[in-house]
This record gives C-alpha cells, structure tokens and sequence, in this order.
C-alpha cells in the first residue's frame, strides 16, 4: 500500500461529520435561546398593557384588593436606592480586594484564604445573606426594618461577583504595562491607579454591570430586611421600603387579575432599568475607550 | 547628566536559581555598552539588576553592589523607585500605554512623577519625542493613541518615554529585535545620538549590531544549561571583535560553539 500525498478533496465522512456538528451547534444555540426569548415575549406581552405614566408615578397606597389602577413609584425608589447603596458598599470593596489579590497577594497564605471565602461567599444562597442580616443589623443591633438594610444583604452579594469579574481583568492586564511604568520611576500605587486600572476599566465596568443585574433582582434577602410597604418611603435608612422583586411577588400572589397585570408590568419594569443600566455602562466605557479617539 | 556605574560581584536568583554569578563591571558614562551572549546566559537578568528591575519580579533577589557614580543602588535606604527615575529602560517589545494617546504616553512619566504645567509638558514632550527622531512623523495626531503607531515608531515612542524623564542612564533590552530593518536603523542612529547626552547600555543578539553602535562589549557566556551565567570578557568593542582573549568569544563571535 502506498501512502498517498498531495492535496485532496475533503472526503465524503469529514463533509457529513461537520454537517452533523453543526446541526447539534445550532441546535444547541436554539434550545438556549428559547427560555430566554419566551420570558421576554411573555413579560413584554403581559407588561405592556399597564405601562403607563400612573405605574411610573403612584405608589399603591390606599388602593384597595380589587382596585384596578396603582403603581410601582414606591418600589421603582426602592430598589434604585437599594441597589445604588449595595454597590457603593460592594464595589469599593470588591475592587480593593481584587487589587490586594492580583498586585499584592503574590499567591501568599493570606490572598489564599482570601480566594477561598470569596469562592464560599460566591456560592452562599441568597437568603442566608438576608437572614445575616435580619440576625445581625436588625436582630442584635436593633437597627429598624430598612432599604440599608436591604442593600447591606445584597452588598454580600455583589462583594464576591465584583472580585472574581474584577480580579480577571486586571490579570488580563499585560506584565509589561506594569514594568513600563515602574522604569519610568512610578512607584506602584500609581503605576496600579493610572495605569492598571484604566486598562482593564471596560472589563471592570462590565463585570460589576453583571453584578448590578444579579442583585437588582434578588427578592429573599429583601424580604427579611426592608420589610414591605405600599408608600412610598424614599429615605432609605428609615422605616420599612419596597423593590420591584418584592412587587411582583407581592402582586402576584394575589388572585385579582389587576393585581397580575402589575405583576407582569413590574417585571417589566425591572428588565428595562437593568437594560438601561446595562446601556449607560456601556456608553461610559465607549466614551473611556481609546479606540473612540483613534 | 551621564553618570558611570561600577558593578563588583554580582549574583542574581530567582528564587533558589542563581541566574548570574560574580560579575563585575565598570559602564563608561557617555558611551554605549553592549551586552552580547547566548540566549539564557542572563544578559537582560543583569541588565535589570543595574535599575532594581530584578526584584519586581516575585522571589528575584540580587547579592552584591551596584554604584552609581558614588552611590550605592542597594543601599539600605535606597528608594528603587528614585533608581529608576533616574536609570530607565526599554524594553524588547514595544509597550506603550494602550489607553493614551501620544502626547501622554510620552507625558506619562512626568505626569506619574510630580506636577508639571501645561508648557512645560508641550516642551518636554515635543523635545523628547524630537530626541527619538518620531516628532516629524506623530506631530500632527499628537492625541491619537500610541497603540496605533507600527511597531517601530511604538518603540521610538518609548524611548522618548523614557528619555522624557531624563534618566542619566539609558538601558535597552534588544530594543530592535521586533522590528524591521528600516525602524532598526532608525533606533541604532538615534543610540548613537543619545550617546552624547546619556550612558546607554544595550543587550542585543545581533553581533553586527553591537559592532555597529557600541564603544564597549562584554561577553557573557554559561558553563552548562542550569548553570549561573558569567561574564567572560569585556573590552573596547573593536578588540572584543577582532582580536579577543578567550577562546569562548571568539568561537561565539565567529558562529562556532561549544
């Protein structure tokens, strides 16, 4: 037998082979987009009928179980302010503790234990961070049902989602940017502020948008710390306040269909504030890119 | 501006690896030094002993003295970070900051250092980048990023990086073995016009660069794989070339190991 060389055409097996691969891929990319594509049509098509400028505007106060009308104002607040002070909390720290990981820890004891609980603390249910909270701040220091409590839980939450997003991009960061800087004389504080960081920026922003959209969502731990209310309450350290989870749950779990149609509507509205988040994130980081200015 | 370094006894490691054992050497102010040698025998390992380079890397330490004029660069209280200030660097591939522009890719120096007016930055960095022979090609896109030049004009960026902060010593890690021939005759002419205002040392793997641009060379050579790399000679660049005295740079020289 002799061992043909040259170019040959591609045989008849490879030719069915790829076929059949790529069959099983788009296959595969359909059956992953088909939950996602339902969600969106059911809660577009349900939501709809009640976005309106009363829902953006009017709490629920004073309607009653069967009224049609009322809206998700106090909920919208909440889980804005909520939200906002669980990152202002979380990103702060989550990106120093990524900093301390990749520029500081050298794979030392300490970056190792660090690593470990983040990777526990990545994995904890979302409710034993509500319960943390209801035991710690409300339980033992007395503090009163509030949207900071609600947004200390979801802080938990957010904390290991920004280490680990945040920790990849500035390992992406190339070595070489990092000795540029340092044999030019900057020491490594300012070498990690001024140029570390603004190289993995977008990366950044992006994980901590995910971050954002993880806990924008979460109902459990609200449930246990800003306790639930029909007004609006827009002071976020006092008293009981809404958030658009809470809302649906809430609405949803009553039989009227008004109060189902809320329901849809906000879930709605939660998807377009995440969206809207989403797409604010992604102009800033256009706008910080270089590649605008090129 | 130009100062001399003194080197006595030198060893690096990394970690338990001893790179470099025993090298001493006098670098000669305004004159361009090269280092030549086989790969791994720790050429560029030495060269980043001379500004505390080494020892970003983790687990690299250095044993021995370095001096610059009259101090020592290890001293006790000697901050690395005034070492490099004042001895800076190039590097193999070009490394410019990808998320500035020209103009502040050459300011960054400064600008990370201490607080300069806006004149006063126009000035430096039109005056480094007229030093590194690139103003004529960059002066109209000054705020365009740096990552868009090719590759010889990014290394011709940084080396007016390097020289904005004005160094007394210049060391280049074979800052022309990613480019062309063209850009590489661009940077061998600009090293022979720095030469009058810096001390530059030079690692290179092309024996005709060293030839070509150097006052002095120094051979560097390993007994074995694994083994600590010596230097073996160092001489007037013509001597090292035509006549040397150990067999060893001269089997290299001329293309025969071993």
């Amino acid at each position: 037998m002799t061992v043909q060389m040259g170019i040959k055409p591609i045989s008849a097996g490879r030719r069915v082979k790829n076929g059949v691969a790529q069959v099983l891929v788009y296959l595969a990319f359909a059956v992953a987009v088909v939950p996602l594509v339902s969600v969106l049509w059911l809660v577009i098509r349900n939501g709809l009928k009640r976005f309106d400028i009363e829902f953006l505007t009017h709490s629920m106060r004073n309607i009653g179980a069967r009224d049609a009308g009322g809206g998700a104002y106090h909920a919208i607040i909440g889980t804005l302010e909520q939200v906002l002070l669980a990152s202002l909390i979380a990103v702060p720290i989550g990106l120093l503790t990524a900093v301390y990981l990749v520029e500081y820890g050298n794979g030392g004891r300490l970056s190792r234990l660090i690593s470990f609980f983040v990777d526990i603390m990545t994995g904890v249910p979302s409710i034993v961070a509500g319960l943390f909270v209801l035991a710690f701040w409300i339980l033992v220091l007395g503090m009163t049902f509030s949207g900071f409590a609600g947004a200390l839980a979801l802080s938990i939450l957010m904390m290991p989602v920004v280490v680990r997003s945040t920790e990849e991009m500035l390992r992406l960061v190339p070595n070489e940017l990092r000795e540029a800087s340092y044999a030019l004389g900057v020491p490594k504080w300012r070498t990690i502020a001024k140029v570390v960081l603004p190289t993995a920026f977008t990366g950044i922003v992006t994980g901590v948008m995910l971050a954002v959209a993880r806990v924008a969502g979460e109902t459990a731990p609200l449930l246990l710390t800003v306790f639930f209310t029909d007004s609006i309450n827009e002071d976020p350290f006092n008293g009981p306040q809404m958030g658009l989870p809470l809302y649906v749950f809430g609405q949803s779990a009553l039989p009227q269909d008004v109060a189902i149609d809320r329901a849809w509507t906000g879930a709605l509205t939660l998807i377009l504030i995440v969206m809207l988040l989403n797409l604010v994130a992604r102009l800033i980081s256009w706008w910080r890119s270089p590649a605008k200015r090129g | 501006m130009a100062k001399q370094i003194e080197v006595s006894d030198l060893d690096a490691y990394y970690g338990s690896h001893k790179a470099i054992e025993g090298i001493s050497m006098t670098i000669e102010p305004r004159s361009v030094t090269a280092f030549i040698g086989p790969s791994g025998c720790g050429k560029s390992t030495f060269l980043r002993t001379l500004n505390r380079m080494h020892e970003v890397i983790p687990g690299a330490r250095v044993e021995g003295k370095v001096r610059l004029e009259d101090q020592d660069l290890y001293g006790t209280n000697v901050d690395p970070v005034s070492v490099r200030r004042t001895i800076g660097m190039v590097f193999q591939r070009p490394n410019p900051f990808p998320t500035m522009s020209i103009f502040d890719n050459v300011a960054a120096g400064l600008r990370l250092n201490g607080r300069f007016s806006k004149s006063q930055l126009d000035g430096i960095v039109e005056e480094s980048l007229k030093g590194a022979n690139l103003w004529n090609e960059v002066k109209t896109r000054l705020n365009k990023p740096g990552a868009g030049l090719s590759g010889g004009q990014q290394q011709r960026l940084c080396i007016a990086r390097a020289i904005a902060v004005r160094p007394q010593v210049l060391l280049m890690d074979e800052p022309c073995s990613a480019l062309d021939p063209i850009s590489t005759l661009a940077i061998e002419d600009l090293i022979s016009e720095l030469k009058q205002e810096f001390t530059i040392v030079i690692v290179t793997h092309n024996m005709q660069q060293a030839a070509r641009v150097s006052d002095r060379t120094a051979f560097f050579n390993l007994a074995a794989q694994g083994q600590p790399g010596k230097l073996i000679e160092m001489d007037e660049t013509s001597r090292i070339f035509t006549n040397p005295t150990q067999k060893a740079t001269e089997d290299y020289i001329t293309g025969r190991f071993g």
